[in-house]
């Protein structure tokens, strides 16, 4: 339900490199800001507190959940939702790969809040152990998979990174 | 699942963050958002005025010295958990930052923020309450500090009013020979405990001479019990952690809820005491082997 009276902020958010100006009420949640206003569905939402991981996004190169912050409160900050993890020339990033490779999804649903974490959790940790690789994805739900062959798209991820020279995001 | 309607505030400086909270009367403070914002899209709050203290300067800092560690309102789990300063001053943070939420939370959730929620299942009031650590507060009429004996006078409740923010906590430093530990049940890692125990244990020559047990998720308000008195012998034989669980158990009453039976919450704190002990008195003798005074 929307309040016709309700104030609105003004606001610009840069989204994967591009300047967004964008006119919303201060409880909107980042992620109904991504997907309504700016119209970037990629960002999925799940619960809405915080705990499924689907919403997943990364603010200043930090994964977050983009449910558990307003867009206001998101200002001047640079963000990378799933749509940012395709290389410029529009082939598939090593995450999205391996994936792919490993059937690291069936529905999809959970699948871009796993592939935002999984891409800041290599570049921090570039060659995990599986109990690692484990660790990485243990705050996202999947419904789908059993998680093994999520846990097996972040060991092939990291494997793909490195044989293109290190970089795991775009 | 959406926030009630409010009105926003991003202050710049804290005199003016004090004056709005002064003056709304209906307002409250957002952190991290880690656990306001949940409550707010379940709309088991719905406050007239956010107060987001994000754009405040000065609060990100982590000060430590010998005698212990402070940290600002606003600096993230993630980064008091990463900071080697405070883990070699007060090990038992980061210790216990490793069992708060996941990585994606810790990113943005902040240690005061955590504190001042006061959630008896959280990690870190029990922490504060545990080392004896105290809370800086600050409003129009100034400064207080409140020690963590009569920070948590309730179930959810903290000892912050509703005109004053938060600036910074305190934790002292780990004594000499002292050793911490802490460890937790939960049914997924990352998850709220069912049970949480940490422990100081001090000693002396390697005789232990005192040991402190806190607990979360096992009664209405984090909670500290004395069992110095389980060690008369000096060592964590098995006697003695047997006594130690059994005086922990008589000065706890283990809640039950929808999550775990009183009965099974008891199992978990008399088996955590005893494992969370014994790691604490070799955390004190390795420190002994290994290291001099803290910084
Ligand atoms: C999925 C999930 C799992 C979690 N698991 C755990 C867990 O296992 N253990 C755990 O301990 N926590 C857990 N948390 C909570 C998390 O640790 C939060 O970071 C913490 O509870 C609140 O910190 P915050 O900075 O986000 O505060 P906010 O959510 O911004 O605020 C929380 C409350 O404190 C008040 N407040 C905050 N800062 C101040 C201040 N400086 N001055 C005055 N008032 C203030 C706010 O007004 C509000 O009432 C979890 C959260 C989620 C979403
Ligand atoms: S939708 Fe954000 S964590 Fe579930
Ligand atoms: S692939 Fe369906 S929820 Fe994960």
């Amino acid at each position: 339900m929307t309040n016709d009276t309700e104030e609105l902020h003004d606001l610009r958010l840069v989204v994967n490199g591009t300047p967004y100006e964008i006119s919303v009420p201060a409880r909107r949640l980042l992620s109904d800001a991504l997907r309504h206003d700016i119209g970037l569905t990629g960002t999925h939402v799940g619960c809405e507190h915080g705990v499924c991981g689907a919403c997943t996004i990364r603010m200043d190169g930090k994964p977050i959940r983009s449910c558990l912050l307003f867009a206001v409160s998101a200002q001047g900050a640079e963000i990378t939702t799933v749509e940012g993890l395709t290389r410029s020339d529009g082939e598939l990033g090593p995450v999205q790969q391996a994936f792919k490779e490993c059937h690291g999804l069936q529905c999809g649903f959970c699948t871009p809040g796993f592939l935002t974490t999984i891409t800041a959790g290599l570049e921090e940790n570039p060659r995990p152990t599986r109990e690692e690789a484990v660790d990485m994805i243990a705050g996202n739900l999947c419904r789908c998979t059993g998680y093994q062959n999520i846990v097996d798209a972040v060991l092939r991820a990291s494997e793909i990174a490195d044989e293109q020279g290190g970089e795991v995001s775009a | 699942m959406k926030p009630a309607p409010f009105s926003y505030a991003r202050p710049t400086t804290l005199e003016e963050a004090l004056e709005v909270l002064g003056t709304s009367g209906d307002a409250k403070v957002l952190a991290g958002g880690q656990s306001l914002v949940p409550l707010l899209s379940m709309r088991l709050a719905a406050p007239g005025l956010l107060v987001d203290i994000n754009g405040l300067p000065g609060l990100s800092q982590v000060d430590c010295d010998s005698r212990g560690v402070r940290f600002g309102a606003l600096v993230r789990h993630a980064e008091l958990m990463a900071d080697a300063d405070a883990a070699r001053v007060q090990p038992l943070l980061a210790k216990a930052l490793g069992l708060v939420a996941h990585g994606t939370i810790r990113n943005r959730g902040t240690t005061v923020g955590s504190i001042v929620h006061a959630d008896p299942a959280a990690e870190m009031p029990m922490v504060l309450r545990l080392l004896g650590g105290s809370i800086t507060v600050a409003s129009t009429g100034g400064t207080r500090e409140i020690g963590a004996e009569e920070f948590f006078p309730g179930p959810m409740e903290s000892s912050v009013r509703t005109d004053e923010l938060a600036v910074s906590a305190w934790v002292p430093a780990l004594a000499d020979g002292a050793g911490v530990a802490v460890d937790e049940v939960a049914r997924r890692h990352g998850d709220y405990a069912l049970c949480g125990v940490a422990a100081v244990v001090g000693t002396e020559g390697g005789r232990i001479t005192s040991v402190r047990a806190g607990y979360l998720s096992v009664c209405e308000v984090p909670t500290v019990v004395d069992l110095s008195e389980a060690f008369a012998a000096g060592t964590a034989d098995e006697e003695s952690l047997d006594a130690a669980a059994d005086l922990a158990l008589g000065a706890l009453e283990p809640e039950d809820d929808i999550h775990a039976s009183a009965a099974y919450r008891t199992q978990l704190a008399r088996t955590l005491t005893r494992r969370v002990i014994r790691a604490a008195h070799d955390d004190a003798l390795d420190r002994a082997g290994k290291e001099g005074p803290t910084p």
